[in-house]
């Protein structure tokens, strides 16, 4: 067996307990013989476009263009998937995977509770008992989707130990793979996690840049200047970025969340604040002391409080194919406020960071040039949180 | 690697491999409590280094990594505690703990340090064997038997895991984390046989076993049976005070007839 086998450079592997190397086998084993498979693709894809509602719109944002005086911006609204984010288009994927490899059971982590409504809506169109693991904190920040996650079907269990966000839920629902794994696929929602889930992960995303790579052709006629995505695991960001890794000429940036400033302890800013470590199966950058015990992170956003950040991201970094840059919760908050009022779009408070980043830059470039970001998830989710974070507190009664 | 240390220690008789948090409560208590195992009976004596982020750990272990952090405990002082039993604790000592505070502290100096504290062998559950060379290396280097674990879910992994062992098998009694378990249900004989077909080094089960009604049943087909959770659930229990319930615990469990 290739020891290396997994990796980005040095990044990625499989540092998991040898309870879980079976399934990790079984799963690439699996995922080898149907990815170039038609009877597979045939079946995603038809989901993807009846269920989905793939292809998502590249927006031109012409307000927002204007108001910013550089780049031509255009969105990829992920948000108008089904379910309304990006998280989608890997649940499906893994779940008719697992469906495949006869699996009756998937669990997953959610931090905003976006990849725990996607998995608890494709459990339910398939037939599947699901189980949601999601932090205590997060259960409280992300109210909402904990019932639409009920809704679905899904049984939603409240991750107390640690800091009780994403990272306490990866763990959690790690632990729970340990004890049921013949009949249990878990359904891991980014590009993190042990071999082949960053890959397998990766690919179902790539459908993002691989339609939105051909979407700015037909209406640039040129590739864009830039293509930007928020970053947590990064997910969206490598699925948004995948296609255009080839052409030279654009920038992939990718926006941590700073939290409070990368100058407190209070952020999630991997690149800019982490150093290499081993973690959740994989050899990546991670938030840590310098015992290598993981830091409490922290950021406004549930989705992008995690304190590591997928391996190929590691390497897109050092190889200087990707940039990194750390947006605080307020610069995040201003752009989820702007977007919404200029463009009539409310985004995903996790979105809003690659827009805050997009604002600073639009104008370095030229009229003739465009920029692409992701518009990973809608808002609505968010909007009781914003309140809290502005003094207000919503209630429904 | 069949006459380190650590193997000798199952060569006579059946072993009592057992396993404390460092630092919790405290690590004079740690130190105390040490030298509780080895005379009540303990044949190897896992010490573990708290971690954040325990992902193989159930919720009495979980625990312990809390209660060593509320202690301020770090990994130096950990190793001064391993040092300073180095005259008076003859069975072996090892290290349980995850891979990143090893991989942060760095691996040669890492294990350099182990051996210079009289460390014999060390313990990482997510470290799979497939991705140990980079570790091995350091180990090997500084004479640091590096523990593989193999568990019910292994199957085909089972031979080259086995292969490769050093000290002893790790065998993991069932599936899931650590913890008590009122019962286990795997096969247990028949999972000994098939690593046992492969290697002539000692075999030790653990994961959920606490009485010496499962220990009894695990020495007749297994060399060696780990305890950890049901001696940490003590500490939990009794605290600063555990010492002598840990020894009289001990003394119950190696009670049953375990020669050869």
């Amino acid at each position: 067996m290739n020891k290396r086998k997994g990796r980005f450079g040095e990044y990625g592997g499989q540092y998991v307990p040898e309870t879980l190397m079976g399934a990790l086998a079984e799963l690439e084993e699996a995922y080898q013989s149907l990815k170039d498979d038609e009877g597979f693709n045939a079946e995603l894809g038809a989901y993807l476009r009846e269920y989905t509602g793939r292809p998502s719109r590249l927006y031109f944002a012409e307000n927002a263009t204007r108001e910013l005086g550089g780049a031509r911006i255009y969105l990829k609204r992920e948000d108008l998937n089904h379910t309304g984010s990006h998280k989608l288009n890997n649940a499906l994927g893994q779940a008719l995977l697992a469906r495949r490899m006869g699996k009756k059971r998937v669990i997953a982590e959610t931090g905003a509770g976006q990849h725990g409504v996607a998995t608890a809506t494709v459990a339910a169109l398939l037939g599947m008992e699901c189980e949601i693991f999601m932090g205590r904190e997060d259960t409280r920040r992300q109210a909402l989707n904990v019932y639409r996650m009920r809704m679905l079907g899904a049984n939603v269990n409240e991750v107390t130990s640690g800091t009780m966000t994403l990272k306490d839920a990866v763990n959690e629902t790690m632990r729970e793979w340990t004890r049921r794994v013949a009949d249990t696929h878990y359904i891991l929602g980014s590009v993190m996690g042990p071999h082949p889930f960053p890959t397998i992960v990766r690919d179902f995303q790539s459908v993002i840049s691989r339609e939105a790579r051909a979407q700015i052709l037909e209406r640039e006629g040129r590739l864009p200047g830039a293509v930007i995505a928020c970053v947590g695991g990064g997910s969206n960001a490598i699925g948004a970025f995948h296609a255009f890794i080839g052409d030279d000429g654009v920038r992939l940036i990718g926006c941590e969340a700073a939290g409070r400033g990368i100058d407190t302890d209070e952020h999630a800013a991997t690149i800019a604040r982490g150093r290499v470590g081993v973690f959740h199966g994989m050899k990546s950058y991670f938030c840590q002391d310098e015992a290598g015990q993981i830091a409490p992170v922290y950021s406004i956003s549930a989705g992008l409080d995690y304190p590591g950040i997928g391996p190929e991201h590691s390497y897109l970094h050092d190889a200087g194919r990707a940039e990194y840059v750390p947006i605080t919760d307020s610069e995040a908050v201003d752009a989820f406020y702007w977007l919404s009022r200029t463009e009539g779009i409310i985004p995903a408070i996790e979105s809003a960071h690659a827009l805050a980043y997009a604002r600073q830059i639009a104008a370095e470039f030229g009229t003739d040039e465009s920029i692409i970001i992701c518009l990973s998830g809608r808002g609505d989710k968010d909007v009781a949180a914003i309140a809290r974070y502005m003094g207000e507190d919503l209630r429904d009664e | 690697m069949n006459n380190s240390k650590i193997s000798n220690a199952f060569r006579d008789k059946k072993a009592f491999v057992a396993y404390i948090m460092a630092g919790d409560p405290s690590l004079e208590k740690t130190r105390e409590y040490v030298l509780a195992l080895e005379r009540a009976g303990a044949d190897v004596i896992e010490l573990g280094i708290p971690f954040s982020d325990p992902i193989a750990e159930g919720g009495t272990i979980q625990a312990a990594n809390l209660r060593a952090f509320q202690s301020n405990t770090t990994i130096e002082g950990i190793f001064e505690t391993a040092l300073s039993l180095r005259g008076e604790v003859r069975v072996p000592l090892l290290f349980m703990t995850y891979l990143n505070p090893v991989f942060a502290y760095g691996y040669d100096a890492f294990f350099a340090r182990c051996a210079e504290c009289g460390i014999s062998g060390i313990i990482i559950p997510d470290l799979p064997f497939d991705e140990s060379d980079e570790v091995r290396e350091f180990t090997t280097r500084h004479g640091i038997e590096l523990i593989s674990l193999i568990a019910p879910t292994s199957r085909e992994r089972t031979q080259r895991i086995a292969k490769g062992a050093e000290g002893f098998v790790y065998l993991v009694s069932s599936l899931g984390v650590t913890g008590a378990r009122s019962e286990i249900t795997t096969d247990i004989g028949a999972l000994v046989d098939s690593v046992r077909e492969h290697t002539d080094i000692p075999i030790a089960v653990g994961f959920g076993v606490h009485s010496p009604r499962q220990a009894a049943e695990i020495w007749k087909r297994a060399d060696g049976v780990i305890v950890g959770s049901a001696i940490v659930s003590i500490i939990a229990e009794h605290g600063a005070g555990a010492g002598e319930h840990i020894e009289k615990y001990v003394r119950d469990m190696t009670k049953p007839p375990r020669g050869i």
